[in-house]
């Protein structure tokens, strides 16, 4: 027997491995096994013009996920036991640990879902086996995040409970709101959603600057995951941008459909990002680069590059592509400005940053800080030396679209808070923004349904069950607070005074000096 | 004229790679943050397998650079032995 088998090359590999596994159905008609296929209008006459560049296949997938996971299960273990969390800068770096483990790990897990979903109603191979192991590759995000956390979870407050707060806590529902949009789309628009516009065009915001940011504050384990999840987002951002590329090219009557979805799901992502965008001004003690320059960087410049690319196809840039340009001096002070009021309501800490801090925003931000939000900061500071540490008690409106309490100025002036609102079937609605606006006006039926935290508490629909709103000396906020599962005085309020920073400060004592 | 730009880890792993691009694309400029090394480039920017294993001197795996990578920009073109990014207009 000979058993000198010449090795295929890279692109007879690829073929092979997502080639010809499929087939025709002869029991049932193909439309009713495929039914998702068609209905959303996009048309593809011939499956196998898709085409991973990177040209993956499913033996080669886990040989170098395996690798990734050993690296990292080594940095996570090491860091555990060496109790890394006594490295970092500052006990307020905890605090964006807690943000990203309530409201991005989450969402992981819904891209394995959707993933895993849009899988099986693509007809062709080759797009259902990069479906395949992305969806792979979100669980494996999931789990390695949940790993590398539980470290912090040990020690500090925020992260108890984050799975429950997902499903209830007010901020949380804006990127679950964003996700379960994406999941109850179409598969193509999910393709759009989630691998072009969220992974191609923005996630390099979230997973580049923000964890080089960590490992400069000496969170070893939290770099690791992130770069160990972003070596994977490389593959997902070539999906995005050959899955626009394959609709696009398959014919010329999906080019309307793909920049509506564009210029929508653009737009959502943006807004998802303003609570990066905090994370970086605010909350990371050292700071890598400001929101500002990542957005140049990762935003315009890259943003540009690509739109450029696609002119060929007849797509523009995203409607709100400007808006958002101007909004890179504001969102991330506004955003600030919205939890420093609302931190009773939520798990996690804020404070007023220090002098040497807000001189760097100050220098980061030359044509908005000083002028529209140091002023404001140091009025927060002085008032809470006073004793006045304030805490908005009222519930605030939010976007009906996008789910965030209405913190944005107008484009062009930060100085008036930007409304809009529209009539559906006698009940009206209120947006942050034009482009919020439209996409409720492309999909009514679909928003009218959101699940607005605010709504839902002033409906009663946020309290524990047998609670009697009727009682004397009814507090509803606590009680939201109590069905929440927030330990009040723990997880939420000022950094100052907090539980985490005494802990923190007794902790790093005792690892540098000898007690007797 | 748009950049392409691909970033990796900054490890012992990924030091081979980021020299043999730096090596083969001299218009590209590599640019180092904490814990990672980002190259751009104009336009276009090629990863050779035969340079890469010339500084090392064992035998590379192109697809080996997944472990370290950390993300990229452009359209992508690989074989066995190149790995370009490139931009068409």
């Amino acid at each position: 027997m000979d058993t000198q088998v010449k090795k295929l090359g890279l692109k007879e590999r690829y073929a092979a491995m997502t080639r010809g596994l499929g087939w025709e159905t002869t029991y049932q008609p193909m439309e009713k096994v495929y039914p998702y296929a068609t209905y959303e209008g996009i048309k593809i006459h011939d499956w196998d013009k898709w085409v991973d560049p990177f040209r993956m296949t499913m033996d080669a997938y886990w040989k170098y996920q395996g690798e990734k996971e050993k690296k990292l299960y080594a940095v996570i273990d090491a860091f555990q036991q060496n109790n890394g969390f006594l490295g970092i800068t500052d006990a307020r770096y905890v605090n964006a640990v807690k943000l990203f483990i309530q409201g991005v790990s989450p969402l992981e897990y819904y891209a394995h879902r959707g993933f895993a979903q849009v899988g099986r109603h693509f007809v062709g191979e080759g797009l259902r086996v990069a479906c395949q192991m992305q969806s792979l590759d979100e669980i494996r995000h999931y789990q390695t995040q949940t790993h590398a956390i539980s470290t912090y979870n040990k020690y500090f407050n925020g992260m108890h409970h984050s799975l429950h707060w997902f499903d209830r806590v007010w901020y949380l529902s804006v990127p679950k709101s964003f996700f379960e949009d994406a999941l109850t789309a179409g598969p193509f628009e999910y393709l759009t959603s989630i691998s072009f516009s969220f992974e191609y065009v923005l996630t390099n915001l979230l997973f580049v600057p923000f964890m080089s940011g960590a490992a400069y504050n000496g969170d070893l384990a939290t770099v690791t995951f992130g770069f160990s999840a972003q070596s994977d987002e490389s593959r997902h951002m070539t999906l995005g941008i050959e899955a626009i590329k394959f609709m696009l090219e398959q014919d010329p009557d999906n080019v309307p459909i793909v920049q509506r979805w564009i210029d929508k799901w653009f737009w959502r992502g943006y807004r998802v990002l303003t609570l990066v965008g905090m994370m970086m001004d605010y909350m990371l003690p050292k700071r890598v680069m400001s929101w500002r320059e990542a957005w140049e960087i990762y935003g315009e410049q890259n943003g540009r590059a690509l739109f450029r690319d696609l002119a060929r196809y007849g797509i523009r840039e995203p409607k709100g592509w400007l808006d958002a340009i101007d909004g890179k001096d504001h969102i991330s002070h506004q955003a600030w400005n919205t939890f420093y009021n609302y931190n009773a309501a939520a798990p996690f800490h804020t404070w007023v940053p220090t002098d040497e801090e807000l001189d760097w925003l100050s220098a980061k931000y030359p044509n908005s800080f000083d002028q529209y939000y140091r002023p404001r900061l140091e009025f927060y500071r002085e008032q809470h030396r006073a004793g006045n540490r304030f805490y908005n008690k009222t519930l605030p409106m939010l976007c009906t679209v996008c789910q965030i309490p209405m913190l944005f100025t107008e484009p062009g002036d930060p100085t008036t808070i930007c409304y809009r609102e529209t009539d559906y079937q006698g009940d009206k609605y209120h947006f942050c923004s034009d482009h919020c606006k439209e996409i409720f006006e492309n999909e009514p039926e679909k928003y009218v349904q959101s699940w607005l935290p605010v709504h839902q508490i002033y409906q009663g629909n946020c309290f524990k069950p047998g609670v009697d709103p009727t009682q004397p000396g009814f507090d509803p906020l606590m009680a939201v607070f109590d069905y929440y599962d927030l330990d009040f005085g723990r997880d939420n309020l000022d950094f100052e005074g907090s539980e985490d920073q005494k802990h923190f400060a007794a902790w790093r004592g005792q690892a540098l000096q000898n007690t007797v | 004229m748009s950049n392409v730009f691909i970033a990796f880890q900054q490890n012992e792993e990924a030091r081979p790679i980021i020299e043999a691009i730096l090596a083969d694309n001299p218009h590209a400029t590599a640019v180092e943050s904490p814990a990672m090394v980002k190259i751009d480039a104009p336009n276009r920017l090629t990863i050779r397998r035969e340079t890469i294993e010339a500084i090392t001197g064992t035998p590379f795996d192109l697809q080996q650079i997944h472990v370290n990578l950390i993300s990229l920009s452009g359209h992508i073109d690989e074989d066995d032995d190149q790995f370009t990014l490139y931009w068409k207009h």
